[in-house]
This record gives C-alpha cells, sequence and structure tokens, in this order.
C-alpha cells in the first residue's frame, strides 16, 4: 500500500524565499540541498539536482516527452475515469479526492497510455504518474494497463511501462487487488504471442504494482535510487522492530539480489530502451 | 465450546453451553431428570446463536475469520480429502512452512492442494510463520502447480492469510516478484484451478495462491486489498479504527460476491466454521465438486481463457459503473 512520505523539512525550505528578483514559477529550491534551480535547466537535467542529484519525481508529460520520437504520442482511453464502487468515504468522499486530485494536477488517472514512436519503432506505451493519489492503481490503472496490452497483441507491438506507484489504491479496496490478477492475465496472453514487455521502474514502485506487472517485464529496467518492493519500509519497521539496512529495498539493492536487470540514468534511458527495442526486434542488424 | 478463544460477542452463547455442560454431568452424577432443563438451555442457546451470527458486522465476521478455533486449511484436507501426501520446498532455497502443498484424492479423484497454513500453538506458529508466507513459499506453490499441471490434476488452494509476510529477507529474496510470477504463471495453467477463501484473504499474500477459475468464499472470511488495522493506521493514523475500516473496504463475502469477486458464498453453521468442522468441510466439499465438475470437461486451452476472462471483468469504470446503492444502507457521511 502507498506509504506516505513525509517531508515536511524538504517542503518548509522549498518555501523559503526565493533570490530576489526572480519570478516564482522559473525557479524552485531543491529540497535536498536547499539550492535555487532553474526550472528550465531543472527540466534539460532530466529532473536531477545539478548539485546533489535529488531526484524530482516526473510528471507523466514530463516522461513522455523525454521517452517517445516527438509529438509521436497517441493517447488511448484518455476519457476513461475512475468511480466509487464502494461508496467510500475517510476523511474525504472518494468522489470528491478524485476531484481534487484531477482538477490539481490535469489528469484523469495515475496512468496514461497510448501507441508512439520510439527510435522508429512503433511501441506501446504507459507511463504513471505519482501526482495522481500515489501513483495508485484501482480499476482504471488496471484497465488502461490490460487495454494497452490488448492494443499491442493486435498491433503485435512491445509494451513499455514506465511504473511509479504506493501500490494497490485502498479506495477501490478488493477491486484494485484484483486488478494484479487482470493485468497479470493479459501479460501472459501478450508473451505468449512472443511479443516483448519491458518495465521500467522509477522512485518508488511498491506493492500491488511491484507485485504485478513492474516485476515481470521480459526485461526490469529501474532509475537509481529507486525505492522498489513489496511492503513498505515503515510496515517493515513496524513489524520486525529494528532499523532497516542501508540502501534497503533501492534499485541497486534489487540489482545485486538478482530482480533488476539493469540500472539506468534518465538521461541515457531514451537511448537504452531504443537500442534494447533495436536488439530484440531487428535481430538480423538494421 | 472450550473458553480457548472465546469471542466478546460469543460469551452468551458460550455462558448458556457452560450451564448445559453442569447440569449434563449432575444428570449423570447424581442420577436425577434434567432434561427438560437441559433441552430448554440448548434451545436457549441456538436462539442467542441464530441472534447473534445472524446479524455480524463486519468487524466480527473478521474476528471469526481470525477465530483461534477456526478450521484451517489441514483441517479441511482431513476432513475432505483422502490419501493426502504433503510435499514440501521450492527446489531453490527452503521449505517454507506457511504454505501447505500436497495430492490426495477428492471423492476419487486426484488432486493437488496449496493452502496458507496457520498454527494452532505458539510453537507451530513459529513454524508456519502464522501462515504468512515467504517468496519460497509462493515459489513452491508454483512448483507443485506445475506438477499438477503436468499430470492434469485439478488444483485447489485455500487462502488463509494475513498477508505475505513483510521481512528484510523476504525483501531480500523478491517477496513481490514471487507473487506477480505466481499471478502471472497461474493464468497458464490447463487445469482447474478453485480458490477458496476459507478465512483471512489478506491481499497480495492471498492472491499470490490466488487465481483460479472459480473463487469460493467461506460465509465468514474476508477478502481485502489491506488489513483493517493497516488501512485505520493509513486513514486515521489508529489502529483501533478497524471496525470503520472493515465497514468501508466491504470485505465480507456477501459484499464480494455483490462486487462480482467471489462466484460463491459457502455457508457456514450457524455459529461460525469453529463450531462444526465437519458440517463446514462437507459444504465446503459439496461447492468444490458442484464447480469441479464442468471444469473438468473442459480443455486445456478452454480453461486457461476461462480463467484469464473471469479476472479480465474485474473492476469498475466509467464505461462500465456499479450501482454502489447496494453500500448506501452502511455509509457514513
Amino acid at each position: 500500500m502507498a506509504e506516505k512520505k513525509s517531508r515536511k523539512s524538504s517542503s518548509q525550505k522549498a518555501q523559503q524565499s526565493p533570490k530576489k528578483g526572480f519570478p516564482a514559477d522559473l525557479w524552485l529550491k531543491c529540497p535536498k540541498c536547499g539550492e535555487t534551480l532553474f526550472k528550465k535547466e531543472l527540466g534539460r537535467n532530466f529532473g536531477i539536482c545539478e548539485h546533489c542529484n535529488y531526484r524530482f519525481k516526473l510528471s507523466s508529460n514530463e516522461r513522455i516527452e523525454m521517452l517517445a520520437d516527438e509529438a509521436t504520442f497517441k493517447e488511448i482511453d484518455a476519457d476513461l475515469t475512475p468511480v466509487d464502487p464502494l461508496a467510500f468515504v475517510d476523511r474525504l468522499k472518494y468522489t470528491d479526492r478524485l476531484k481534487q486530485v484531477q482538477e490539481k494536477t490535469g489528469l484523469t488517472e495515475a496512468i496514461r497510455t497510448g501507441i508512439a514512436r520510439m527510435g522508429g519503432h512503433d511501441v506501446a506505451l504507459g507511463v504513471m504518474d505519482f501526482q495522481f493519489i500515489g501513483g495508485s492503481m484501482g480499476s482504471v490503472v488496471g484497465e488502461k494497463v490490460t487495454r494497452l496490452f490488448e492494443t499491442a497483441m493486435e498491433k503485435k507491438l512491445p509494451v513499455l511501462i514506465v511504473s511509479t506507484s504506493g501500490g494497490a489504491r485502498m479506495q477501490e479496496g478488493i477491486l484494485s487487488l484484483m486488478q494484479m490478477a487482470k493485468t497479470n492475465a493479459v501479460i501472459a496472453a501478450h508473451d505468449e504471442m512472443g511479443l516483448l514487455f519491458l518495465s521500467i521502474c522509477m522512485d518508488p514502485t511498491m506493492a500491488g504494482v511491484m507485485a504485478s506487472y513492474a516485476s515481470i517485464g521480459d526485461l526490469n529496467i529501474a532509475e537509481p535510487g529507486a525505492l522498489m518492493g513489496f511492503a513498505g519500509p515503515r510496515v517493515i519497521k513496524e513489524t520486525i522492530r529494528q532499523e532497516l539496512p542501508e540502501g534497503f529495498q533501492r534499485t541497486e539493492f534489487m540489482l545485486e539480489r538478482g530482480f533488476v536487470d539493469l540500472i539506468c540514468e534518465r538521461a541515457e534511458l531514451r537511448e537504452k530502451l531504443i537500442l534494447l527495442l533495436d536488439l530484440f526486434l531487428k535481430p538480423k542488424g538494421k | 465450546m472450550a473458553e480457548f478463544g472465546v469471542l466478546d460477542f460469543e460469551r452468551p452463547i458460550y455462558e448458556v453451553e457452560q450451564k448445559v455442560a453442569e447440569l449434563k454431568k449432575m444428570m449423570e452424577e447424581e442420577g436425577l431428570d434434567l432434561s427438560q432443563k437441559i433441552e430448554e438451555l440448548e434451545n436457549r442457546a441456538d436462539e442467542l446463536r441464530r441472534e447473534i451470527f445472524s446479524n455480524l458486522d463486519p468487524w466480527q465476521r473478521v474476528q471469526v475469520a481470525r477465530h483461534p478455533r477456526r478450521p484451517y486449511t489441514y483441517d479441511f484436507v482431513k476432513l475432505m480429502i483422502t490419501d493426502f501426501v504433503e510435499v514440501h520446498g521450492d527446489r531453490l532455497f527452503a521449505d517454507d512452512k506457511a504454505i501447505l502443498a500436497g495430492f490426495g484424492r477428492l471423492d476419487g479423484q486426484t488432486v493437488c492442494v496449496v493452502g496458507h497454513q496457520k498454527g494452532r500453538t505458539t510453537k507451530e506458529n513459529l513454524m508456519r510463520n502464522f501462515g504468512s508466507p515467504h517468496p519460497e513459499g509462493f515459489r513452491k506453490a508454483l512448483r507443485i502447480m506445475r506438477i499438477a499441471d503436468k499430470f492434469n490434476i485439478p488444483i485447489l488452494t485455500f487462502l488463509d492469510s494475513a498477508g505475505a509476510y513483510p521481512g528484510i529477507e523476504a525483501e531480500e529474496r523478491g517477496q513481490a516478484e514471487a507473487i506477480a510470477k505466481n499471478i502471472k504463471e497461474m493464468h497458464n495453467l490447463g487445469v482447474p484451478i478453485i480458490i477458496n477463501v476459507i478465512g483471512e484473504g489478506g491481499s497480495g499474500g492471498a492472491l499470490g495462491i490466488g487465481v483460479g477459475n472459480v473463487v469460493l468464499i467461506l460465509s465468514n472470511a474476508y477478502y481485502s486489498v489491506i488489513s483493517p488495522e493497516g488501512c485505520a493506521a493509513i486513514l486515521w493514523r489508529d489502529r483501533a479504527e478497524a471496525p470503520e475500516s472493515s465497514r468501508i473496504l466491504r470485505i465480507t463475502a456477501r459484499d464480494l460476491l455483490k462486487l462480482g469477486v467471489v462466484d460463491e458464498v459457502v455457508q457456514e453453521p450457524l455459529g461460525g466454521a469453529h463450531t462444526d468442522y465437519e458440517a463446514s468441510a462437507k459444504a465446503l466439499k459439496e461447492a468444490i465438486l458442484g464447480h469441479l465438475k464442468p471444469l473438468m470437461k473442459m480443455g486445456r486451452r478452454k480453461l486457461i481463457e476461462h480463467r484469464r476472462e473471469h479476472f479480465r471483468k474485474m473492476g469498475y469504470t466509467s464505461e462500465n459503473p456499479f450501482d454502489n446503492s447496494v453500500f448506501v444502507d452502511t455509509r457514513t457521511v
């Protein structure tokens, strides 16, 4: 399940006044080192602080721009929106929570899916967005992932999914859990057709998403330092009542344990993915 | 009913039953005819049982599902399966005793059994890790199910776990990968798979052996994306709010049936499965046999497609909404 990260101190830092004279929408402060960063430059650096290597979470739009050939992403199922099957109310009604986050992010759900070109290859591309209820998977995320694979099967395309998620969405209860079985069913079918699935994990990819499609790519690729695992660190700490080792559940740890095929920096991700597509889809050379 | 594990709301029934036991003993020892009084009290106990158990709220059902005397996987195996042979290990790392696996016969037909196994005593619970598997448990389950697939043997799984174990070693050995792989590979098995939620259907740890052609659930069992306590801790930062989260998560057998997540609710004896193991096992066995018969006639490919299709339909979206007014009676506004 999604774990809330407490970044109180960081967000407080980020709210301190900037260097005077710069319009606020042009800069931001690194929550880790406190340096002032220009958004444009930060964008050119793939959302990584040039001073301390702090990794900002990117939006799904930014990631699509980073990965796909320019202006080739054709979104599918963009108007598929979540409903409230459980009549779920906690501090907020789920329907109100959805409205708020939709207005704030301009997104309809925690994943965008579509067909794009990458280095000339047609690919089915899904990109999750952590801003939308922690990238959690409910019925719509499961449905969109499933339809993406189904579209890929029709068109005989590879699937690339960029994951970032706290896990299954609590507000849709058991239906969220069932999306794990739904997505893995269509992945089994896509796999049977001999088609390629590359799973790309960004920070964090946890719980219900890690325990379904994110773990079972033909290749699992991850950015450095991403938290990847089943149970969240806080839950583990509370269960075993001891401190967790340094780097626990991070990409490098996962590679050492044999669950990640390769680690790839954001700046090199597009090229590396295109190379892999070339190797698998053009086995006799270009 | 023994004192061990009596739940608060069971106490009135327990007290009357104690009285009955005392009177029976007196009758035997002192030769008094107390049969009329005994009958009256037995009727009273039945009445109380009906009153209490026909109106359990979701949190009470969770208590029944976790009842220390509830029948566990091996109890059902003993009552349902003949010639059972238990097998061990994932051939990779270890034998995880939180998962019970083996082969036996159900009404003459060879079946493969895989289930979570909780312990009854502290010692047994330490050995079985309270029924919470590590990755090797899921890998053992898959290895055994693949043998069943090879020999065209139908698979029965029994779900009864608070969840996959959240620990350092479990993560190091790939808890997420083990569950994900099981979920995918169970979609590739060409034999009938019947899932039985007999107690706690604890999230990914349950689903890791929970992909089948048919999903059955006992009437007091639950199945949830997160434990009620875990949900309460996230929503209200207070695990004591678990009764409220167990209500809003819609985790009871009846609600799961409404949501299309389970196919049939198997009725437990009135006082809960722990009051009558034989009757519970008989009811579950009948339900299993009823579903197994048509599945046994399907071909391997058809079974795979049937199972994938079963899960393809799960969930609700703007194109396929769900009328949540069925839950409105219990809604807090």
